[in-house]
C-alpha cells in the first residue's frame, strides 16, 4: 500500500548572500511518520523547516501540502491547512498562564471569537484541559509560563500546536535546553501526545539519543542537501554520516 | 477583608461622583467633562493591552466632536442621541481608514504615525475656516434630549447623568472586550507576536479590532465633551490633547479600565482646582505627580491600590507604565 504524501518540497533554493542553505532539496514527507532531521550546524534544517512553514519564502523550489501549493502562503494560512510549528525557544504568551496560553490557542483554532465571552469560558475549555492532561501539565495549568522550567515550556509549546488540530507538527530541537536527566521523560510525553494526537512530525535534532528513540526515518543534511534518508539504524550507523554528522557510534 | 475593600472602593467612588453634583452643583460640568475626557482614556488603555501608544488619538474625539458639532449645526440644535452616534460613526469611519495604514506599524512609529494623522486633521480644522470656523471652532447650541427641549440647569443634570452611565456601561463592555478571546490576542502582540501568527491568527488584523473599538471610545468621549462645553476648537484634536490621554492612562494606571477615570477625575480636578489657586505653577504640579506616579506606582493609581489590597498588579500595566 502506498503511503500518502502529506508535504512534498520540490527543487528548494533559497541564498543568504553567499551562504547556500538550501539546495535543490527534493522531499516527501509521509503521514503518519516522525522523521528526524539531522545535521552538522549551518546545514539548512531549520531553514527547511522554516520555509515549511511559510517564514522564509524560497528563491526557487515549491512547497506542497496535502497536494496543493503552499510556497508563498504566509504563516497563518498554513497553520489553518494543518500544519503546525513548535520552536527551538518556546513561543509562549509570558503574561498569560499555562491554560490560558493554551486557551487562546483553542479559541484561534475554533475561530470563535465573541468579543464578550470570557476566555475562561469558551467552550474548546474542555479539549485545552485534556490537552494539558496529555502533556502532563494538569497541574501547573494556573501558573504564569514566565515561571516555568524550560521542559515544561517545551511541553505546553507543543500543547499550544496540537491545540490547532495540526496534520503536520514541525518541532526544532523538541529538547533543547531541557536538562539531560529530563530529556527522555519530556521526550516520552510528547511522543505520547503526538500518537494520540495521530499526528505526523518533522523535527530537527541533535542528540542522537532522542532520534535513536522517537524517529521512524532520519534524513541527514549537509551544506543545504539532503545526503541520506532512511530507518535510524541504518543511517545512524551509516559511517559517513558517523564521521560527517555524529562523530561518534551511538 | 480584602475582597470588600476591592468591591467597596469602587461602589463608594461611582457613588460619589453620582450624588457630588447634588451636594456641589458646581462640581457637575467639572465631572462632564471628566468622564467624557475618561471614555477617550479607555480607548488609549485599549492600545496600551497591546504594547502600543497612540500619540494622536485626540484625531477621533475631535472627528467625533465635529460631527456632533455639524449634526447640531445642521438641524437647529440637533437630538442628543442622533449626535452622539454620528460623532462614534464618524470616529468608526475614519478609525478603518487610518487604522488600516497604522495596524502594520509597532511602537515609536504606531505612535508617531497616529501623531501625524492627528495634526493633519488639526491643520484642516485650522485652515477651512469657512467649514470649520477656523481656530475659533463651533458653536454646539443644546441639543433636544429624546425630543424634549430641556433648559441649561435641567439639561446639564440630564447630560451628567447620561455621561455617568455612559462611562459605566463603556468600562464594563471593555472590561469584557479585554477578557474575551480577542482581547486576550490583543494582548498577546505586545508579548509575542510571532506566536499568534503561527497559531493562525492575523496580528495586523487583531490590533485593528483593537484600534476601531478605542477610536470608537474616543468618539464617544468627544460627541459628549462637545455637547458639554457647547463649543468644539482644534484644540480637540491638538497633539497636546493627545498626550494628556496618555498622561491620564500612567497616572489612573492602564492595567485597568477603571484606571482611565480615576485618572481622569483626578486629573479634571488637579487642573481645575490647581490653575485656580496656583495658576502659575499648575503645570508644574501636574509633572510632579506623574513623575512620583512612574518613580513609585508605574501601575498608576489602580495598580497601587490592587497591591495596597494584596493583589497583585497586572505586569502589562507595570510595563505601560514603565
Amino acid at each position: 500500500m502506498t503511503e500518502r504524501v502529506l508535504l512534498e518540497a520540490k527543487g528548494l533554493e533559497i541564498r543568504f548572500g553567499g551562504v547556500v542553505a538550501a539546495q535543490d532539496i527534493n522531499i516527501q514527507i509521509h503521514e503518519g511518520h516522525n522523521l528526524a532531521i539531522i545535521g552538522p550546524n549551518g546545514a539548512g534544517k531549520t531553514t527547511f523547516l522554516n520555509i515549511c512553514t511559510g517564514y522564509l519564502k524560497p528563491h526557487k523550489g515549491k512547497v506542497f501540502f496535502d497536494g496543493k501549493d503552499v510556497t508563498r502562503l504566509q504563516p497563518r494560512h498554513l497553520v489553518r491547512r494543518g500544519v503546525a510549528r513548535a520552536f527551538q525557544i518556546p513561543q509562549l504568551f509570558t503574561e498569560h498562564s499555562v491554560l490560558e496560553n493554551l486557551l487562546i490557542a483553542g479559541a484561534a483554532q475554533s475561530r470563535r471569537w465573541s468579543p464578550f465571552r470570557p476566555l475562561h469560558q469558551i467552550p474548546e475549555r474542555k479539549a485545552m484541559l485534556h490537552l494539558l492532561d496529555m502533556v502532563k501539565c494538569s497541574h501547573i495549568a494556573d501558573r504564569p509560563v514566565s515561571e516555568l522550567p524550560e521542559g515544561q515550556r517545551k511541553l505546553v509549546d507543543i500543547a499550544i500546536a496540537l491545540a490547532l488540530k495540526p496534520k503536520l507538527l514541525f518541532m526544532d530541537e523538541p529538547t533543547s535546553g531541557v536538562a539531560s536527566s529530563e530529556k527522555f521523560e519530556v521526550l516520552d510525553i510528547i511522543a505520547e501526545a503526538l500518537t494520540e494526537a495521530k499526528v505526523t512530525s518533522v523535527f530537527v535534532e541533535h542528540d542522537m539519543g532522542i532520534v535513536d528513540r522517537f524517529a521512524d526515518e532520519v534524513a541527514v543534511w549537509n551544506r543545504g542537501e539532503v545526503l541520506f534518508r532512511g530507518p535510524p539504524d541504518d543511517v545512524l550507523n551509516h559511517p559517513d554520516v558517523i564521521r560527517d554528522v555524529i562523530g561518534e557510534e551511538v | 477583608m480584602q475582597f470588600n475593600l476591592r468591591t467597596v472602593v469602587p461602589s463608594l467612588i461611582v457613588l460619589a461622583v453620582a450624588v457630588l453634583p447634588l451636594l456641589a452643583p458646581t462640581t457637575q460640568v467639572l465631572l462632564t467633562l471628566a468622564l467624557s475626557k475618561g471614555l477617550a482614556v479607555l480607548g488609549v488603555i485599549v492600545l496600551l493591552q497591546a504594547g502600543q501608544v497612540s500619540f494622536g488619538h485626540a484625531l477621533f474625539f475631535g472627528v467625533s466632536a465635529y460631527a456632533a458639532a455639524f449634526v447640531g449645526k445642521g438641524f437647529g440644535g440637533g437630538e442628543l442621541f442622533s449626535m452622539l452616534a454620528i460623532g462614534v460613526v464618524a470616529s468608526l469611519a475614519i478609525s478603518v481608514v487610518v487604522g488600516l495604514f497604522v495596524v502594520r506599524y509597532r511602537h515609536i512609529f504606531f505612535g508617531m504615525l497616529n501623531l501625524a494623522v492627528s495634526m493633519i486633521f488639526f491643520s484642516l480644522l485650522e485652515k477651512f475656516y469657512h467649514v470649520t470656523g477656523g481656530s475659533d471652532g463651533l458653536s454646539v447650541a443644546r441639543p433636544l434630549f429624546l425630543g424634549i427641549e430641556m433648559e441649561r440647569e435641567g439639561f446639564e443634570m440630564v447630560l451628567f447623568y447620561l455621561v455617568l452611565v455612559l462611562a459605566l456601561g463603556a468600562a464594563w463592555l471593555t472590561h469584557r472586550f479585554l477578557n474575551s478571546p480577542i482581547g486576550n490576542m490583543m494582548r498577546t502582540i505586545k508579548t509575542n507576536e510571532v506566536r499568534l501568527e503561527y497559531l493562525g491568527v492575523s496580528a495586523r488584523n487583531t490590533l485593528l479590532v483593537g484600534y476601531i473599538v478605542s477610536a470608537g471610545l474616543c468618539g464617544l468621549g468627544g460627541a459628549l465633551a462637545a455637547v458639554a462645553q457647547g463649543v468644539v476648537t482644534p484644540e480637540y484634536a491638538w497633539w497636546i490633547r493627545s498626550g494628556e490621554f496618555v498622561f491620564i492612562a500612567i497616572l489612573g494606571g492602564s492595567g485597568s479600565v477603571g484606571g482611565a477615570f480615576v485618572g481622569s477625575l483626578l486629573y479634571e480636578a488637579v487642573r481645575t482646582y490647581a490653575s485656580a489657586f496656583a495658576g502659575d505653577v499648575w503645570q508644574m504640579i501636574l509633572g510632579i505627580v506623574l513623575l512620583f506616579v512612574i518613580l513609585f506606582a508605574p501601575s498608576g493609581i489602580t495598580g497601587l491600590f490592587a497591591r495596597l489590597t494584596g493583589r497583585k498588579a497586572s505586569p502589562a500595566s507595570e510595563e505601560a507604565g514603565q
